[in-house]
């Protein structure tokens, strides 16, 4: 204990050596010449969403230290300026559109339609009954089918989602996190009967858990019962799926939640170093498995802010994979990660505005160096995005990529002295909170006790204060408003999708083989009960019955119930 | 903020809300920036924690004796879930406890939850203070009626 705490304060009182310096030619400037300057300048408390205070200017001596070791090269360690040699002029980052509404029959078509105009990657979303383990024919289900995503109740939905798909030679990424080990079941089954091998599926899911229990909340089971099953899929597809990716280990919606960039950088890493301790404990070697873990990022609007999180945290990945984690190879040190523009930071007023500040927060996430991209669409302040919408939101990375020049040389910041200082801040202030998450029993015991939760809530109030006060501006909102905006075109999603997912359940489930499903449920309660058990294939094995997502669930419900949240408020 | 008929109102219990999420919708930022707001304006608060049944809420409402309901989704399920908790309390006879909405909600959907007594229903970008005096509003009918004064 003691050894695992000092490694944090060892590397924190380095950080502090470093960056206590400044520049000396800053206080006679700023005395002599700016101070001489006119005094009418903006007041304004200059400062972002990690409430760094912001100075006027940062000089070569605010980068004390061995900048160009902290650098590296890109494809070097430590990576902060990019985990490949060529970066995007090897080629561009995967334009990865987030889609899933309605029935499979409709996803499956906007699928086909992203593939049509060159998108390069699938993302799934699902709804809110697949993503907390119910079937469409619960009543709790009522009016949220097909609602924020595709609805999935069992394979056969699965099967008409990736209708003449090609599963070998598509990346799916599947937004889904508790019942993550089940979907992913479907997945490969569906694979299966297309003929296509384990060994050569490629995608994700997410099934980062922590991320639920700190920000999105969407859990089935107590926190033990869900990273045994993400150690599970861990096991199972390091041995027989090794170009899956298992879990993706996701800043997003801490920020959405309201975190700030350094909070959303600093849990985030948290979280990885959990499931990195987790694979060791399982008895996998980091070298082998450090590569199938990926990260996702929020990029907001506060432009190099984001930047210098996104370098700041390939540089700490790399840094603690290779110091505490011991591992060897640059694949399992190099941090890849997606990115998705803010939702939190669109506004239903004057939505039009919503395609500029994506493209800014676009820019940021090129600018850090993201793997892959989905920009956001002018109108999902409102709903899902329309068809549309999301042509302009992939154009805006298409324009990016092709037109602008931002990606015609690598990491085009580095060394500017505001964004090496910003990033050297954040790192200090994420090893700040490594700490006091050590002190606090982990992170996992620090989310149990409500402490991370308690630190974004206070975050997020702290900002809609300020916005209250006129401290922090949106364009539409607290400033430049205007009265009587004519409502949008929105995508509504229809009736239609719970009727006809409940009809399609329903005939399944009077046509399966109920002795097959009964046993099969029976074997995975069995394998459940026993710690050592790998559940993969047994999950496989009931996906394939056609017993349903949430039976599937319930085996676990059962033994182990569900979870309470900490109180917080 | 609260007038001088209110003010005498609260003036032996503060304004209590329960704040909810009845659907399956984990979008709980706003509940809590709500909730540190309203006990700034010195509510007493309360929140109904995830995934509650709309049951679960109305009892908790009742055992609690709070003023207002205070329900959020921002899954596009709100006509759906939000009437479920509407009727219930119709059918239990409760009209001393009023039904305030929030989330993303299409203006096209506001008369229809007001017709069902769901009033506010703002969405994202409101000033905290719009929100408080509307809650501030909803709580002086539901207490009047509770004494007996409406």
């Amino acid at each position: 204990m003691n050894d695992v705490s000092s490694f944090w304060s060892e590397k924190l009182k380095k950080l502090d050596e470093r960056d206590k310096t400044g520049d000396p030619a800053y206080a006679s400037w700023k005395r002599e010449v700016l101070g001489k300057w006119r005094k009418d300048s903006q007041e304004k408390e200059y400062t972002n969403s990690s409430s760094m205070p912001i100075k006027e200017i940062y000089l070569p001596g605010d980068l004390e230290g061995d900048l160009a070791g902290r650098l590296g090269l890109p494809g070097v360690f430590p990576f902060t300026r990019g985990i490949y040699p060529d970066m995007y002029r090897g080629r561009y980052w995967t334009m990865r559109m987030f889609s899933g509404f309605g029935t499979p029959e409709d996803t499956n078509s906007r699928l086909k339609y992203l593939i049509q105009h060159g998108e390069s990657g699938l993302s799934i979303a699902f709804d809110m009954p697949t993503l907390y383990g119910y079937d469409c024919i619960n009543e709790r289900a009522e009016g949220e089918v097909g609602k924020c995503g595709v609805n999935v109740s069992m394979l056969k939905d699965m099967e008409v989602l990736f209708n003449g798909i090609d599963l070998g030679k598509v990346s799916t990424s599947m937004t889904i996190n508790a019942p993550a080990i089940v979907l992913l079941a479907m997945y490969m089954a569906v694979a299966k009967k297309q003929g296509v091998p384990l060994d050569s599926i490629s995608g994700t899911v997410q099934a980062d858990i922590l991320k639920e229990y700190i920000a999105q909340k969407e859990w089935i089971f107590p926190p033990e019962v869900h990273l045994r099953m993400i150690r599970d899929m861990m096991v199972f597809c390091t041995q027989n799926a090794p170009r899956w990716n298992y879990i993706s280990i996701s800043g997003y919606h801490i920020r959405e939640a309201g975190a700030s960039a350094v909070q959303e950088l600093a849990f985030t890493l948290a979280d990885g170093f959990h499931y990195v301790e987790m694979g060791k404990a399982a008895g996998l070697s980091v070298d082998e498995f450090a590569p199938r873990l990926s990260f996702f990022f929020n990029s907001s609007i506060n432009f190099f802010e984001e930047i210098a999180k996104m370098r700041a945290a390939r540089r700490i990945w790399a840094t603690v994979l290779r110091e505490k984690y011991g591992a060897s190879t640059e694949r399992a040190i190099m941090l890849k990660f997606h990115t998705q523009t803010s939702g939190y930071t669109l506004t239903w007023q004057q939505p039009l505005n919503n395609i500029v500040r994506t493209t800014i927060e676009a820019m940021a996430g090129v600018l850090g160096g993201t793997q892959s991209l989905h920009t956001n669409s002018y109108d999902e302040a409102w709903a899902l995005p329309s068809e549309n919408a999301v042509k302009v939101a992939l154009r805006t990375q298409q324009i990016l990529a092709e037109e602008s020049g931002i990606a015609d040389t690598i990491d085009p910041l580095g060394g500017s002295y505001y964004v090496e200082w910003l990033t050297d801040e954040m790192e200090r202030q994420a090893y700040l909170y490594f700490d006091r998450i050590e002190k606090a029993g982990g992170i996992l015991n620090a989310i149990k006790t409500g402490y991370i939760q308690k630190e974004i809530a206070n975050t997020s109030y702290r900002r809609q204060l300020r916005i209250e006060t006129g401290k922090e501006i949106m364009v539409g909102v607290n400033r430049y408003v205007e009265e009587n905006e004519p409502p949008i075109k929105i995508l509504r999603i229809s009736r239609k999708a719970q009727i006809s997912q409940r009809k399609r359940l329903t005939e399944v489930l009077a046509s399966r083989d109920q002795e097959r499903v009964r046993h099969s449920l029976e074997k995975l309660e069995g394998a459940m009960k026993d710690e050592n058990e790998n559940l993969m294939p047994y999950m496989i094995d009931a996906v394939e019955s056609y017993a349903t997502l949430e039976e599937i669930s319930n085996v676990g419900r059962k033994l182990y119930g569900g979870w309470k949240e900490p109180v917080i408020v | 903020m609260v007038d001088g008929k209110s003010q005498s109102l609260f003036k032996d219990k503060p304004i209590k809300v329960l704040l909810a999420k009845p659907g399956i919708d984990g979008h709980d930022r706003g509940m809590f920036v709500l909730a540190k707001a309203f006990r700034d304006a010195g509510m007493d608060v309360l929140y109904a924690g995830l995934l509650p049944t709309p049951e679960e809420v109305i009892d908790t409402a009742v055992n609690e004796d709070v003023d207002v309901i205070a329900l959020s989704l921002l899954n596009g399920a709100h006509l759906v879930v939000f009437r479920k908790v509407a009727d219930l309390m119709k059918k239990k006879g409760i009209d001393d406890i009023a039904i305030v909405g929030g989330g993303t909600i299409p203006d096209s959907d506001k008369p229809k939850l007001e017709k069902i007594g769901i009033t506010g229903n703002y969405g994202p970008g409101t000033p905290l203070k719009t929100i408080i005096d509307h809650i501030t509003e909803r709580a002086a009918e539901a207490r009047s009626r509770k004494l007996g004064i409406a």
